[in-house]
């Protein structure tokens, strides 16, 4: 009896070696991706971190050593900083409401059947693969030029008087700039959305008499919330660094109009060569981004569960 | 009511008219773009916009010709984005691969933890990367773009080809594995080729993000390494005289992405929403 027993166990350890033979090159397929993330994203993160409590100016070799909370404490009493940060979460506030309130008005546009549809859809959605850089040129000079642009022409035809944009306007401007890439993205996505409502479903709460209201509440607001978090958490984190659009228009100007965190660590890296505190602006940077990136992870966890469910 | 009918009734011809007006809106910044690039200087830069006029690619040939100009920044741009979007597959098929048919009580936290890494700021991490590119001569290097790029890319690419992996059965790997396969052979030979068009997506979109990323690309080169972003900013003080080359050197360098991203549209938005819609 005992002997079955022992037998069984010896049998069942070594069905579990076999089965830790059978994955170990698991670990090894994950490793090289595992390895590159940590050398090319956590050691530089880590660094940066370090770097934000020393005295370390490129301008200024001489001084060196342990800053302590120096470097946080100039932040803390910089006005450029609290703006940049003020100037980032407008940017990234309007855009978003402006892109998905813009972006599920076209979705439903698009969604009903029309002459040309397809067409007119993939020209909507164009701006989306434009890269920042020919988005930031395009408007401000064919666009927003006061004298040869665009608008200017408009302005002056319907016999006003034209606006010099970016100037007179700055954050409004690389708003609109923003938000003219980022529309097609969320109406592409909350579009694929609608396609893809439960049809099953729908059929179901019509056949209980349901009417219009009803199904867009109960059906389709649930179905397109998740496809809007997913829009409102992917935006927020490309907002959070844009950069392009402001380098090629504005340059943070006039003033610091439009200098915001990106920026702002840019030109104390590049224009004032202070490692200490740019890097401790970055800090900042990423505490703001993982703020709402907690958010996103929360999500992905959560579909992480529900495809495991499957 | 039939379809072709319900197509033309008074409502949806309003609704095709306004959607068309929005459309042509949204595009008309890009039409003028494409328009001025094939006019004169002189007829780009005017009070008075110009409808009517002569077309001439004398403006793309100065965009293609002027020293050191497109050319130079095409072919960097094609190689980064290429060489990333190929070392990112490299990385991420095998890793997206154990994760998907041998989880192990550490996989969802491996996961959550590499789609995180997407969200540290690119200048969360700018000053240690430029000071140790600048130590070890990685600054104005396309190899040093383009591992930033595959860096950038990787988060969202093995997610993309791990939720593509996971809508595979896993008999087909149990299967292969009693027939006696090792599980690089199930890997290339059993679940590649039913994957080819979910990798082929994943490939598109980190093509065209590495294409359109400048940020890295504007503090990390000078010249030598510079990809077309570089080139397109380097108009940014151009006031005036230059609008229609600016223009021509603008279309070279977006007509390529726009037309692959016509053609991944779907993916896209299933690969950047995480497979939450398909």
């Amino acid at each position: 009896m005992s002997s079955t027993t022992t037998h069984d166990t010896a049998t069942a350890r070594a069905a579990a070696r076999r089965e830790k033979a059978r994955r170990a090159p698991a670990k090894w397929l994950l490793a090289p991706a595992v390895i590159f993330l940590l050398v090319w994203m956590i050691v530089p993160l880590a660094m940066t971190g370090y770097y934000s409590f020393r005295n370390y100016n490129l301008m200024m070799p001489s001084i060196t050593g342990w800053a302590g909370w120096t470097n946080y404490k100039i932040l803390w009493g910089d006005p450029t900083f609290w703006s940049a940060l003020g100037v980032t979460l407008l940017i990234v506030m309007i855009c978003l409401a402006v892109t998905v309130g813009l972006g599920l008005a076209l979705a439903l546009l698009f969604h009903r059947n029309f002459v040309g549809r397809g067409v007119a859809r993939t020209l909507a959605v164009a701006p989306f693969f434009v890269m920042p850089v020919v988005t930031g040129l395009i408007w401000k000079n064919m666009l927003f030029h006061p004298a040869y642009g665009l608008l200017a022409w408009l302005f002056r035809t319907l016999g006003l008087e034209p606006i010099d944009w970016l100037a007179q306007f700055p954050l409004t401007s690389i708003i609109t700039m923003i938000s003219w890439e980022w529309t097609p993205f969320a109406m592409l996505v909350l579009l694929t959305g609608l396609q893809s409502l439960p049809e099953d479903q729908l059929e179901a709460v019509r056949l209980d008499g349901a009417n219009k209201w009803h199904e867009f509440r109960h059906i389709v607001i649930p179905h397109l919330g998740q496809v809007l978090y997913v829009v409102v958490m992917l935006e927020s984190i490309f907002f959070l660094t844009s950069f392009a659009e402001i380098y090629t228009t504005t340059s943070g100007g006039p003033g610091t109009a439009t200098t915001n965190l990106p920026y702002y660590i840019f030109q104390g890296t590049f224009v004032q060569y202070d490692i200490g505190v740019s890097s401790a602006a970055a800090i900042g940077a990423v505490i703001l981004a993982n703020i709402f990136a907690i958010f996103l992870i929360r999500f992905v966890a959560g579909n992480l569960n529900a495809g495991e469910a499957r | 009511m039939s379809a072709q009918a319900k197509r033309f009734s008074g409502v949806n011809i309003a609704f095709g008219v306004l959607g068309w007006t929005v459309a042509l809106l949204m595009f008309l910044p890009l039409i003028w773009l494409v328009v001025t690039a094939f006019k004169t200087e002189a007829e780009a830069f005017t009070v008075t916009p110009q409808l009517f006029f002569e077309p001439t690619l004398e403006s793309f040939k100065a965009a293609l010709s002027q020293g050191g100009g497109y050319w130079h920044y095409a072919w960097n741009s094609v190689f980064t984005a290429v060489a990333s979007t190929l070392i990112g597959l490299m990385l991420t098929v095998p890793a997206a691969y154990a994760m998907a048919f041998y989880p192990s009580k550490r996989t969802d936290f491996t996961l959550v933890w590499m789609v995180s890494t997407k969200f540290i700021p690119a200048v969360g991490v700018l000053v240690p990367i430029f000071l140790v590119y600048k130590t070890i001569g990685l600054l104005d290097n396309v190899w040093g773009l383009i591992a930033l790029y595959t860096a950038m890319n990787l988060p969202i690419m093995i997610w993309m080809v791990y939720s593509y992996f996971r809508d595979i059965p896993k008999d087909l790997v149990e299967a292969a594995n009693i027939d006696g396969a090792s599980m690089g052979q199930t890997m290339l030979k059993v679940i590649l080729p039913l994957a080819t068009p979910g990798l082929a997506s994943t490939g598109l979109l980190a093509l065209i993000l590495a294409w359109n990323e400048s940020f890295w690309s504007i503090t990390m080169t000078n010249h030598a390494a510079s990809t077309l972003p570089v080139y397109i900013a380097s108009f940014k003080s151009a006031e005036g005289m230059f609008w229609a080359k600016m223009s021509a050197a603008s279309v070279l360098s977006i007509a390529p992405i726009i037309v692959l991203g016509w053609f991944a549209q779907r993916q896209m938005v299933r690969g950047l929403t995480f497979g939450a819609v398909k």
